[in-house]
């Protein structure tokens, strides 16, 4: 009998639900098994290829409304099983991912052999059926059963695009990116490669045997003899005592570590390995233009803190210790930090003006978000890092569109490159100003802007499900601060496309007050030091963020539309929306004491 | 950070003068090779929370604007000063040493080890010592191949030693290289 041929059929159902990640092994599979059965069944009932062939598409037809609602069943099943293990799966996180599309994928293949026994066993009520329809109508069918064809492909189709959407909005950051940064081949090297332990390299004692991810970053920093050099994370001490060697004790580095715990073993590394000139200190990263000086050093090397997901083999703990919350801390303290960093760097030295800015992460939103954010805030640009190996880093990813010169960052991986993965970036401060408005207005940047807080919404809207009061708020919320942001890049051409997507969300109401709002609102320049002060409030407000979604409630939908104009008036800083809500309605009250 | 006062400043040089001898004033006029300047200013010793750092002008010059207590180290420790202010030279002074002292001794490959574990260097494990050394100097010991691995203070005379049986003892142990992995957590 020929078999193989209908198999063609159901496999793109299963294959790419399998490349998106559908989490849950189970439901998908039972829901498969039904339109195989009834083909295997068809099979076994025919001779000629022919007969074979029309009893397919007769098979089709019949199972058309069967078939559908098996792809509505499994996109529905897929979806729901999605969202439950979306909250589950935080402790399997990226390797159960892996092995559930391996095994699913696995499984179809054998589902065939223990099918045949299955449906002898249960369908005899449907063999009776379907061999009498064959008999009948087998030539009035042919033309139909085409066109019944290209309706299932299409159901199917819709099917997976109803499951990336599904994806796409309970998606947890950390959890699927890998399944997006590689094809699903890589995606098994990936994970197998981060079990285990890069080389190891060097030094032991309280450098604990760092691998060369240490030296890369100092590599794209190239410090010259005779420079002024800061080092914002320096502990362990790998990187600030390489620093030292390619200095040769020349010039000056300040080596800050914000960890007292940490402090003591970089001081003995700095010590053991003979590098003099260093200054070390115990600083909060973030304190140091204060302490140095603004525009006072050559270049500043920036290990910003991470959730360390490049270096899972050191502690596996990370694949389940790290969610949302850690990341959008994390990225919040980086962004800071590389702020603080380009304040450091003299744009007019002779020899330098360079940051350099690297990860022990693989994170998007712990390193192109980072640096894209660091280019709107302040004049600085992205160049080569003098690394010639390594992946470029993303420009686009998912939702998110970066400036087009993050492809001259360099990402590592361990299945690659044979080290912990790695991020580095490299930029050049360009004038020692600070830019008091988002200057920029690339499309490129309003289309980022608008995608964190788009990339936020859907996060949020993810978890509190049952909440659906809270869920139309934040997308209000999103859509002022999209707007907000809209006439602040004066973008609006590029704000469309943006607002349409969490439009499924949104009632139709509050659709029309934003497209109304946009245009009307402006924005006005922002101070950097307001922006200082909102980040510091927004620190504050960013870990009240669990709670602030529970305690947000429809009653404020509507006066939120009359208020959407003062509001816009305030400065606002294109940030996480969370932290964004809270100033708004607090500036909300202010704007409209003033007004009236 | 602050400069040391006399007494301190005493201490500190009488400690060193053992291994230098008249090159003390080497130590501190010579070049700096650190700090950013293109003139090289000269070093200096600073205290700051007991421990005598050894560093360039133009260091401690950027040095000063860290606040007290959020200065962990300038340049290199080459000593602290005990609770009752005695004053003794910790292993992170063994380049400066190293390159300043008079006195040396190598040690034979196969007893180096037993050194740089904290043991006294014995006759038995010598395999040179410079020739005028006197009691009581300091002396920095040495591997084969000119690599310093600590230094101590000579229990006997160079001709002491020749007279010496083998297990007498010939360096007085004061710091090695070794402690960094062992007194990791006593040195800072």
């Amino acid at each position: 009998m020929a078999k193989k041929g209908p198999k063609g059929k159901p496999q793109p159902l299963p294959a790419p639900e399998g490349k998106k990640g559908s989490k849950a092994a189970p439901p998908p599979k039972a829901a498969k098994r039904v339109p195989k059965k009834k083909q295997m069944l068809l099979e076994s009932s025919d001779d000629s290829d022919t007969e074979q062939q029309q009893h397919l598409q007769e098979e089709d037809s019949d199972l058309d409304l069967p078939s559908d609602s098996d792809a509505e069943e499994l996109s529905g099943s897929d979806a729901e099983a999605d969202e439950l293990s979306g909250s589950d799966a935080e402790g399997s996180g990226d390797e159960v991912e892996e092995d559930e599309e391996e095994e699913e994928e696995g499984d179809d293949e054998s589902d065939d052999d223990p099918l045949a026994d299955d449906f002898l066993a249960d369908s005899d009520d449907s063999e009776g059926g379907d061999s009498g329809i064959e008999s009948d109508e087998s030539d009035d069918l042919e033309a139909k059963s085409r066109a019944i064809d290209e309706r299932k492909l299409k159901a199917e189709e819709e099917a997976e695009e109803e499951l990336k959407t599904n994806i796409r909005s309970e998606s947890d950051e950390f959890r699927l990116p890998t399944a997006e940064m590689f094809p699903a081949v890589e995606l098994v090297e990936v994970l197998e490669a981060f079990e285990k332990r890069p080389p190891e390299c060097l030094r032991t004692n309280t450098l604990k045997k760092q691998g060369a991810s240490s030296f890369l970053p100092v590599m794209a920093l190239a410090p010259q003899e005779k420079e002024r050099i800061v080092d914002m994370a320096a502990a362990p001490g790998g990187k600030t005592t390489y620093i030292g060697a390619l200095m040769k004790n020349t010039g000056i580095i300040y080596a800050n570590e914000f960890n007292e715990k940490r402090l003591h073993g970089l001081l003995g590394n700095i010590h053991r390995m003979g590098v003099t000139n260093t200054i070390v200190c115990n600083y909060d990263g973030k304190e140091l233009p204060k302490v140095l000086g603004m525009n006072s050093v050559d270049r500043v090397l920036l290990d910003a803190p991470c959730t360390g997901t490049g270096t899972i083999w050191k502690d596996p703990q990370i694949k389940t210790s790290k969610d949302i919350e850690d990341i959008r801390n994390c990225a919040f303290v980086q962004k800071q930090l590389l702020l603080a960093a380009i304040d450091l760097v003299d744009a007019n030295s002779k020899t330098g003006g360079y940051v350099v800015y690297s990860t022990c992460s693989i994170m998007i939103a712990e390193n192109e978000a980072v640096i894209d954010y660091a280019l709107k805030k302040r004049n600085v640009k992205l160049v080569p890092c003098g690394l010639d190996f390594g992946r470029p880093g993303f420009i686009r990813f998912r939702e998110y569109r970066f400036h087009t010169s993050l492809d001259k960052t360099r990402r590592f991986y361990p299945h690659v490159n044979n080290m912990d993965g790695f991020f580095v970036a490299k930029l050049k401060k360009l004038s020692n100003t600070i830019p008091e408005t988002s200057e920029s207005s690339k499309a490129s940047e309003g289309a980022v802007e608008k995608a964190d807080p788009s990339g936020d919404d859907e996060d949020t809207k993810a978890v509190p499900d049952e909440q659906e009061k809270s869920v139309p708020d934040k997308d209000e919320k999103a859509v002022q601060m999209k707007n907000h942001k809209d006439t602040k890049k004066a973008n609006k051409g590029t704000s469309e496309p943006k607002p349409d997507k969490p439009a499924k969300h949104l009632k139709n109401h509050k659709k029309d007050a934003m497209e109304t709002d946009g245009p009307e609102s402006t924005e006005t320049n922002e101070d950097v030091k307001e922006v200082r002060h909102e980040q510091t409030k927004q620190t504050g407000n960013k870990k009240k963020i669990a709670s602030d979604r529970t305690k947000k409630f429809a009653p404020k939908s509507t006066s939120v539309i009359k208020e959407k104009k003062p509001v816009s008036d305030k400065k606002r800083k294109r940030k996480w929306q969370f932290k964004l809500r809270r100033d708004w309605e607090a500036g909300k009250k202010s704007d409209k004491r003033r007004k009236v | 950070m602050r400069p040391l006062d006399e007494k301190e400043t005493t201490q500190v040089f009488e400690k060193l003068f053992k291994f230098t001898g008249p090159n003390l004033k080497h130590l501190l006029e010579r070049p700096a090779v650190e700090g950013p300047d293109p003139e090289p200013g000269r070093y200096c010793l600073r205290l700051h929370k007991n421990r005598v750092y050894y560093a360039s002008e133009a260091l401690v010059r950027r040095a000063t604007a860290v606040s007290r207590p959020r200065l962990a180290a300038v340049g290199t420790p080459i000593g602290k000063f005990t609770h009752h202010g005695a004053f003794h030279l910790t292993v992170h002074a063994l380049d400066l040493l190293a390159a300043h002292a008079r006195r040396r001794v190598w040690l034979k490959p196969d007893t180096e080890r037993s050194f740089l574990f904290g043991n006294s260097v014995p006759k038995s494990s010598l395999a040179r010592i410079t020739e005028n050394t006197k009691a009581g100097d300091g002396i920095v010991v040495m591997s084969m191949a000119d690599v310093p691995l600590g230094f101590g203070v000579a229990a006997r005379s160079a001709q002491d030693c020749r007279k010496a049986d083998t297990n007498a003892v010939v360096v007085l142990h004061q710091a090695d290289a070794g402690e960094y992995l062992r007194k990791e957590e006593e040195l800072m």
